[in-house]
């Protein structure tokens, strides 16, 4: 009995982030203080995927950014594997819209950078960066420059340069969004396969509803400013999923209507501005 | 689909390889013809000037007269060798020598004050975007004095340093430092700030990412501010050497002035615009080969 307790203590604890009642307002008390959000409670479990859904400045960019420990709230708490984050780690990867690779290095020591940080060996740092640019399929790519790929290419070798790093969760800031729908689908795909064979939580910022749908297994709705949690949806649907089921359509239907408002809330006070 | 499309479907995984030697050859040699042909042009409607008797050959001699007693214009050369190095006065140096030994040392006061110039400007561009107090200290007299012309620092450097070396040097410093300064920290402004979040976010201390990110992300735009002050920094070496040093290129155009010699004046005239074209294009060479990442669009057209 005690023992059952004690066991589901332990997996409730076990949680890859977990936010208490986090707020953050940039330009503290200056004139131009800015309320980006506001009580986000949020656990992600090991493993899990979560997709940020909501309206553009509702601070779905400022979260990752805190829980990446690149900022710190100014209100509440963010845990990490049950330690405070107080800064970056290797542990908890973040890929940005644009893929950010060093110019001046291969997409090999591109991949390789964050080993040679620590001092990891030569060789050593090319062999991981080699596995990781096969995880995702980029293994004939290791010399090339940066500029030489497409975009879903760059974005890919984003990836694995996080995958090298063997993160426990995955930040991802609206990383498909700058590329065609198209390439889009794909990348959706090929970012399903990584994250099934990995056992790490991913953490995935979109205001795509189609995304959104294709992709989590929870969808954190945000209100407009200052972003809160609205509401959490879970989709229980198996993956590949079918856009075209009537599932699919159902969810679809319910976020862009969970959205409306807030997008209308945003949209006003834009022009307002 | 176009020629250039075709090529690289083609050729795909080969593309990191080098071009065709041909290939690469070909827009060099039209490069190299175009400028000769562009300076025969206008030599070419020099001497067609005076073989036409329009312009005094004594006051505008053409190319092929000043250039033609190349040895006789050596000569001038050689007392600012022997009042450098000291050589006796019987012993007449080779003419070749004098020339090279002039334009080195010209050459040597420009490169030490932009190695010099170039050190500190980035050293303390970084350490104003690193310490406020830095900033609070540098910034405003930088600011201050970077639109003020170097030539009005000349007789700071004759006062502070008499004649020699140090006074060029430091005028070159002068003409490069300021707005380098400004430009470091106008490109540090400019990195890409996810650039130092990803090294951040994977473990980089404060010292790694100045090391392997501002400074490789910032060293392309400050080639470019270079390459444009290089300019500047050609005017006033000869300027500090024409009136204070002694010796270099500037002082042999005083000489020239002074004894009367157009002939001579077009002969360093002529050095000094090769000198100019060379750095400028050991400057681009530099950009493609070593700093690849540069933004081409600043600094004016790549021919
Ligand atoms: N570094 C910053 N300093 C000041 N304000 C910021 C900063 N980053 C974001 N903001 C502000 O916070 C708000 C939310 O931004 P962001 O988190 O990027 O939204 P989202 O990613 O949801 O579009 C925006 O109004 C933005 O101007
Ligand atoms: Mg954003």
């Amino acid at each position: 009995m005690s023992d059952l307790a004690n066991s589901t203590a332990t997996i409730s604890r076990e949680s890859a982030i977990t936010c208490r009642g986090v707020g953050k307002v940039w330009l503290p008390d200056t004139p131009r203080a800015y309320e980006a959000l506001r009580g986000i409670d949020l656990d992600v479990k090991p493993g899990e995927f979560v997709v940020l859904l909501g309206p553009s400045g509702c601070g779905k960019s400022t979260l990752l950014f805190l829980i990446a420990g690149l900022e710190s709230p100014t209100e509440g708490e963010i845990r990490s594997f049950e330690k405070p984050v107080t800064e970056p780690a290797p542990e908890r990867a973040l890929i940005f819209q644009q893929a950010a690779l060093f110019p001046w290095l291969t997409v090999g020591q591109n991949v390789a950078f964050g080993l040679s940080l620590g001092g990891v060996p030569a060789a050593e740092r090319k062999q991981a960066a080699r596995d990781a640019l096969q995880r995702v399929g980029l293994a004939e790519a290791a010399t090339k420059r940066p500029t030489e790929l497409s975009g879903g290419m760059r974005q890919r070798v984003a990836v694995a340069r996080a995958l090298a790093m063997r993160p426990k969760v995955l930040l991802m800031d609206e990383p498909f969004a700058a590329l065609d729908v198209q390439t889009r689908a794909k990348m959706q795909d090929f970012l399903l396969d990584v994250w099934r064979d990995s056992t790490a939580s991913v953490l995935f910022v979109t205001h795509h509803i189609d995304e959104a749908v294709a992709l989590a297994d929870r969808v954190v709705v945000f209100t407009a400013r200052p972003g809160r949690i609205k509401t959490i949806v879970p989709i229980t649907l198996p993956r590949p999923r079918d856009p075209f089921s009537p599932e699919c359509a159902a969810l679809r239907i319910a976020l862009t209507d969970l959205l409306k408002a807030e997008v209308d809330a945003a949209f006003a006070e834009q022009e307002g501005l | 689909m176009s020629i250039s499309t075709l090529e690289t479907v083609g050729r795909r995984g080969a593309t990191t390889r080098p071009r065709a030697l041909g290939a690469r050859i070909r827009p060099i040699i039209a490069r190299i013809g175009w400028t000769l042909f562009s300076l025969g042009f206008f030599a070419g409607i020099w001497e067609l000037a005076w073989a036409l008797g329009w312009t005094n050959p004594r006051l505008v001699p053409p190319p092929h007269i000043f250039l033609g007693n190349i040895l006789e214009q050596a000569q001038f050369f050689s007392p600012t060798l022997r009042w450098q190095v000291g050589v006796g006065v019987a012993e007449q140096p080779d003419p070749f020598m004098a020339v090279l030994t002039t334009v080195l040392a010209t050459v040597g006061r420009v490169a030490s004050g932009l190695a010099l110039a170039t050190a500190l400007s980035i050293t303390l561009g970084l350490a104003i975007r690193r310490f406020l107090f830095v900033e609070r200290l540098f910034l405003p007299t930088i600011s201050f004095l970077a639109p003020v012309s170097p030539i009005a620092w000349l007789p700071i450097a004759i006062f502070l340093f008499g004649i020699g070396n140090p006074p060029a040097i430091f005028m070159v410093f002068i003409a490069l430092f300021f707005t380098m300064t400004l430009a470091t920290i106008a490109e540090i402004d400019a990195v890409d700030r996810n650039l130092v979040n990803a090294a951040r976010t994977m473990g980089a201390t404060r010292a790694q990412i100045y090391w392997r990110v501002i400074l490789p992300a910032v060293a392309p735009g400050l080639l470019v501010v270079l390459r444009m002050n290089m300019f500047a920094a050609w005017m006033v070496v000869l300027l500090a050497e024409a009136t204070g040093v002694g010796s270099g290129l500037g002082q042999i155009i005083m000489l020239a002035r002074n004894t009367f010699n157009p002939s001579l004046v077009f002969f360093t005239i002529t050095l000094i615009g090769i000198l100019g074209f060379t750095s400028d294009w050991l400057l681009r060479w530099l950009q493609r080969r070593f700093l690849f990442w540069a933004p081409r669009e600043t600094g004016g057209r790549d021919v």
